[in-house]
């Protein structure tokens, strides 16, 4: 069962070509599963590295209107977390990209959080990111993900102190994201000037790569944040694009563009790195 | 009983901190603060002082002679917290905290409100304390509440409407803990209830706790014995903690928290959380939810704007796994003819929240033996609720 973690692998494949990674985040469901689905195959083809599908939550504390009103869709729309695993699960058939879970800890609890990790790792979900877990309240959620090789990904804010992000990184696995804003998720004009350092700063403390998200909406932003750090998380400018687009004909090419235009320019961040990329360790 | 909650702030299995990173150091900077207080005479010395002569306590603990000869059996006392400023005892919160933002030095002070109880506490706090303060209400309540609005406008608050989800109390908390996370550095978030994540449900019960040490001093007095059962209206639940905590340890006395059990527990329409809720962990705690199987918040009603919120304080969901204290419900109908009963033989108005408590001792008084003693924490009055009242009697004002 122990395969070698899908996410692990990516960012090492990313690392030896010098590529950071872009991680698209959409909420299963908004506008509907099915095309949940189609975007996931969408946004691969136009660059994306690693997926982020959120799970529908009444209450999103930690998100802005954008997300807020996204989840509602997904919530509208029947996206149960036994539905969402049910498209990892056919997903797998065409896709090895990584997918993560991102959501808030209710929806996981009441579905059981041993059952979860179970039925999420044989779907192929990769990771989960719980928005309002903190290490401190991680303990019948870790074990179970640990046994099921599933990946904690945990957050980390500009509030949090270096010592506590010490402590944060030695219970995450795949990767570690960090919070590039005070507040919670939505479109910012600019990526604040303290978020290079601050990611330099964790690097220190870490083995693990580092993601940045909240706030990064644009490709020059993508451009900006991929010079130094592991990934680029965008979400709510999906968002955004699916509730302007729905259902039509538009919507692929829409958050297709916005996706390939922002590899686009993390690519052109950092040299292209011709010399000995780690053998491909084979798909599927 | 252990000295509860632990430190990582859970009450058994409910509690803790179940919020983003972003307020974790937040909240342990919280907590530190609020322990550093406890202990500094002169901020125990300040918070009895406003506690005199501000809000106006000790309030009385009241015999309701008539009440009691109607009913003819166990004797019934009112903890007349309808009589603190602001009229109820949300105060007793609002003060405590407000002089905690005022040791933190947060120059800001937010807070989230239902019916607009706890918002005007705050806001009268902020104002006194000469602090900026913006309060978070659901869209539907501030239409349904505008006095209330108007009087935390009056007192220099800002209003924001919150029109996302089912625009109400839930929503509102949300909305506050946004702006929390936007806003952690210089702002003072002064929850309403003892609920969210820790600290607040301990400090919360905390300062709500002079309720019940009050209450005690009181009936000895007046009894020279311990009561032997305390009823308190629950949604929240920071008036019930507030007179139950200082008696927990005393397995003899009864605790009784009444929920709201709106049009009837056998459809959605109500905010019985305890006794029908499942456990889950919504707004910073593990806590008794109203929620569908697969984890998503349900909405809620209960003709008391202050008890419609779709969870309950941990420590509530813990006496009640304990067996220390027991959860009952009243519904609507139950609550105002309670309040109708109180009015005419006490000329006292509850609150509609209150009216719950009433309405539950007016069940089992006339079964107790008359040597029996109750409290009935009246946690507020009943003028708020009068355009309420007339609509559901029927009257046109």
């Amino acid at each position: 069962m122990a395969k070698e973690a899908r996410i692990a692998r990516k960012f090492a494949q990313l690392r030896a070509r010098n590529e950071a990674a872009l991680i698209p985040f959409i909420v299963a469901g908004d506008p509907d599963l099915r095309h949940t689905g189609m975007l996931v195959t969408e946004m691969e083809a136009r660059g994306a590295d690693l997926i982020e599908l959120g799970v529908p939550f009444s209450d999103p504390m930690a998100d802005g209107p954008a997300n807020q009103r996204a989840l509602a869709r997904g919530l509208a729309a029947g996206a149960s977390l036994s539905a969402i695993l049910g498209l990892v699960g056919e997903l797998r058939k065409q896709t090895q990209i990584p997918i993560i879970l991102f959501g808030y800890f209710n929806p996981f609890y009441r579905y059981g959080c041993e059952r979860l990790c179970t039925d999420a790792a044989q779907a192929g979900v990769d990771g989960l990111l719980v928005v309002d877990m903190p290490p401190e309240e991680s303990r019948e959620l870790a074990k179970p993900a640990r046994a099921a090789g599933v990946d904690l990904i945990y957050l980390l804010a500009p509030t949090t102190p270096l010592e506590r992000s010490r402590t944060i990184a030695r219970s995450a696995s795949g990767f570690l994201y960090y919070v590039s804003v005070t507040g919670v998720t939505g479109a910012r004009e600019q990526v604040g000037a303290d978020v290079e350092s601050h990611v330099r700063e964790l690097s220190s403390v870490t083995d693990l790569p580092i993601g940045v998200g909240f706030g990064i909406s644009t490709p020059a932003q993508a451009r900006q944040v991929a010079a130094y750090a592991d990934a680029v998380v965008v979400g709510s400018a999906l968002s955004l694009l699916i509730e302007a687009h729905g259902k039509s004909d538009q919507l692929l090419s829409a958050v297709g563009g916005l996706v390939g235009a922002m590899k686009e320019a993390m690519r052109a961040a950092r040299p292209a790195h011709l010399l000995s990329p780690l053998p491909d360790q084979g798909k599927g | 009983m252990q000295n509860l909650p632990d430190k990582h702030g859970h009450f058994g299995e409910y509690g803790g901190r179940w919020v983003a990173e972003t307020l974790m150091p937040a909240l342990l900077e919280l907590e530190q603060a609020y322990k550093q207080a406890r202990r500094d005479p002169k901020f125990r010395a300040d918070l009895e002082r406003y506690a005199r002569e501000y809000v106006g306590r000790p309030t009385p603990l009241y015999f309701a002679a008539n009440l009691t000869a109607r009913l003819g059996g166990a004797k019934i006392y009112l903890k007349r917290e309808d009589l603190c400023h602001t009229g109820a005892h949300k105060v007793n919160n609002t003060l405590g905290q407000a002089l905690l933002a005022v040791r933190m030095n947060k120059s800001r002070i937010t807070a989230e409100t239902g019916a607009g109880q706890h918002g005007v506490a705050t806001a009268t706090m902020a104002a006194r304390f000469q602090r900026e303060c913006e309060v978070f209400m659901g869209a539907l309540d501030v239409e349904r509440q505008s006095l209330n609005v108007f009087r935390m406008k009056l007192l220099g608050a800002r209003v924001h409407p919150v029109d996302a989800g089912s625009r109400s109390l839930k929503d509102a908390l949300n909305e506050a803990l946004r702006d929390w996370i936007t806003n952690v550095r210089t702002t003072y978030y002064l929850i309403g209830t003892a609920a969210g994540p820790h600290p607040y449900p301990m400090i919360v019960r905390d300062f709500q706790a002079v309720i019940g040490r009050e209450a005690r001093r009181q009936i000895l007095q007046h009894e020279g014995r311990l009561p032997d059962v305390l009823v308190a209206c629950v949604n929240g639940g920071s008036n019930a903690i507030g007179l139950f905590y200082p008696f927990i340890r005393e397995s003899k006395v009864k605790l009784v928290g009444v929920e709201a059990a709106g049009l009837g527990l056998n459809g959605p329409s109500h905010a019985a959380t305890l006794t029908a809720g499942s456990v889950g962990v919504l707004h910073g705690n593990r806590t008794y939810l109203l929620q569908d199987e697969m984890g998503q918040i349900r909405e809620t009603h209960s003709i008391a704007a202050g008890l419609d919120y779709p969870g309950v304080g941990p420590e509530h969901a813990w006496l009640k796994d304990s067996g220390r204290a027991s959860y009952v419900t009243a519904t609507d109908e139950d609550a105002l003819e309670a309040l109708k009963l109180l009015s005419e033989t006490e000329g006292i108005i509850p609150a509609l929240e209150s009216a719950h408590a009433v309405a539950h001792a007016v069940r089992i008084a006339p079964a107790m033996a008359r040597d029996a003693i109750m409290i009935v924490n009246l946690s507020g009055r009943g003028d708020k609720d009068m355009q309420s009242v007339a609509k559901a009697l029927g009257v046109t004002l």
